[in-house]
């Protein structure tokens, strides 16, 4: 178990690396979600389809495949996802900005991945508002926007954000996909250079990388159930 | 009766699936009058109800409100409803909000006028349905009658020229059922142009200018209440009265 304290650095350093891509996904999958969810209700029916078609496909193709796509048909199409390297943004996420472009492919199909679950999370949650909601809404001359703003998501977020947490802490753990697709030194890709190139015995290094991930999920879960009984009270 | 007439349907025809709910209807509402149907369940009461501001669109037809053709989705129709109220038979009070913000919502989101002046007004509106002592209640806190009395005030806060009424009663414990009546016959009185759908005869009889029955999709007859009760023509109207009004 001596790997746990003699390499505390780069557990601590994985640790940093799969932080930094989660919380950039996350904030990302949770405004594409959002967007994807509102044409997917839209009265449009063009923007329907197009909010249905993103669905389908991002939530029905396995995330390995995403990943394929973003890292090796990005650059097929002559693109290093250059539009990610945010100025200020790259400061604080330091691997927004390097040249080796595989953190910003994998944050990319992390987030489009993830975006179709954030819209269905999000939609179950306009589902749980009683349609005499939106219809009286309409019947006051409100538009398809402001009912949604004053009506309708209002009402809808207490229903999502369990769902919402559930995805976010699945995508927490997705993000271990990454390390197969380029990106050094994330959490689980430490685990697998400590192992196999630095021959550290694999039980001991699987219990540190768990460690790692656990600080990430049981805490977001703990706030679920925390924000789920308050609501069963508040509910009666 | 063609120039006064503020709500106009001519051969309108609505199916659901197979079932065709409206059949040929053609209805003319003139403004101020206060025209109730009534008719058994599942006569198409309520889709006509509905159908006048589309929340229930149309097949065939024509329905024309204030001289002008119900436009399609978007603005114009969001600017036909704001003019048309609707009390619902299950009041759809928006739960998040309390009353008077539920009263206030219209105006200052769709109208676009200020809150002070709109709140005044809003108050007003509630003491007149008699609530104002629980303004800054949700609707939750509410009784049913005193729900729906805050969506009466709710749809008059946009100054509307026609009110529809979906059933206003039928979601009320008996004792209440007084008390949302007494508003809806003081804007009757008033002039207000109103559809009433609903099973409360009484109400027909003294506060309708003309009770309009319905059966399976069709208008079957229209007459003036007095003469209506006393004397339907059709048969289908006679049995119906014969079913409610032996009790």
């Amino acid at each position: 178990m001596n790997v746990l304290i003699d390499k505390f650095d780069v557990f601590a350093g994985g640790f940093w690396l799969t932080l930094q891509i989660c919380v950039l996904a996350a904030i990302g999958a949770l405004i594409l979600g959002a967007v994807v969810a509102v044409l997917r209700i839209s009265p449009v029916p063009p923007l329907r389809a197009v909010g249905t078609a993103y669905v389908t496909v991002f939530r029905n193709m396995p995330l390995t495949v995403v990943m394929f796509f973003a890292a090796f048909a990005l650059p097929a199409l002559g693109s290093n996802a250059d539009f990610l390297r945010i100025p200020g943004l790259e400061v604080v996420f330091t691997r927004l900005g390097t040249d080796l472009p595989y953190f910003r492919f994998a944050l990319i199909a992390l987030t489009l991945y993830t975006a179709a679950f954030v819209c269905e999370a999000l939609r179950s949650g306009i589902n749980a508002v009683p349609p005499g909601q939106a219809e009286a809404a309409r019947s006051l001359g409100l538009t398809f926007g402001q009912n949604l703003r004053y009506v309708v998501l209002p009402q809808s977020w207490k229903a999502s954000i369990v769902p919402l947490g559930s995805v976010i802490i699945a995508m927490i753990k997705n993000s271990a996909l990454i390390g197969f697709f380029g990106v050094v030194g994330d959490l689980s890709q430490s685990a697998d250079q400590l192992t196999s190139a630095e021959g550290y015995a694999f039980i001991p290094v699987a219990i540190g990388i768990s460690i790692g991930y656990l600080i990430m999920t049981v805490p977001l879960g703990a706030l679920l159930d925390r924000i789920e009984r308050r609501q069963a009270v508040a509910a009666r | 009766m063609t120039d006064e007439a503020l709500i106009v349907l001519e051969n309108v025809n609505k199916w659901f699936g197979p079932l065709h709910v409206l059949q040929d209807v053609d209805l003319s509402v003139a403004r101020g009058e206060v025209v109730v149907v009534i008719g058994p369940s599942g006569s198409g009461k309520s889709t006509l109800c509905r159908a006048i501001n589309r929340l229930e669109p149309i097949d065939s037809g024509t329905i024309t409100f204030d001289g002008r053709p119900l436009p399609a989705e978007g603005r114009a129709l969001a600017r036909l409803r704001s003019e048309v109220g609707m009390v619902f038979q299950s009041f759809n009070l928006f739960a998040h909000k309390t009353t008077l913000q539920n009263v206030m919502l219209g105006p200052v989101k769709v109208r676009r006028e200020q809150t002070a002046v709109v709140r005044d007004r809003a108050m007003a509106l509630l003491e007149r349905v008699g609530i104002a002592n629980q303004a800054e209640k949700y609707p939750a806190q509410l009784s049913g009658g005193q729900q729906q009395r805050v969506a009466i005030a709710r749809a008059l806060a946009m100054q509307p020229k026609a009110l529809l009424f979906d059933e206003p009663t039928s979601a009320l414990d008996p004792e209440m059922v007084g008390e949302v009546l007494d508003v809806m016959t003081s804007l009757a009185r008033e002039g207000m142009t109103m559809v009433v759908v609903t099973h409360e005869m009484g109400f027909a009889r003294h506060a309708a200018d003309r009770v309009v029955f319905m059966a399976d999709g069709q208008l079957v007859e229209q007459a003036a209440p007095e003469e209506f009760f006393a004397n339907p023509r059709s048969d289908r109207a006679k049995d119906f009265l014969s079913k409610i009004l032996t009790h």
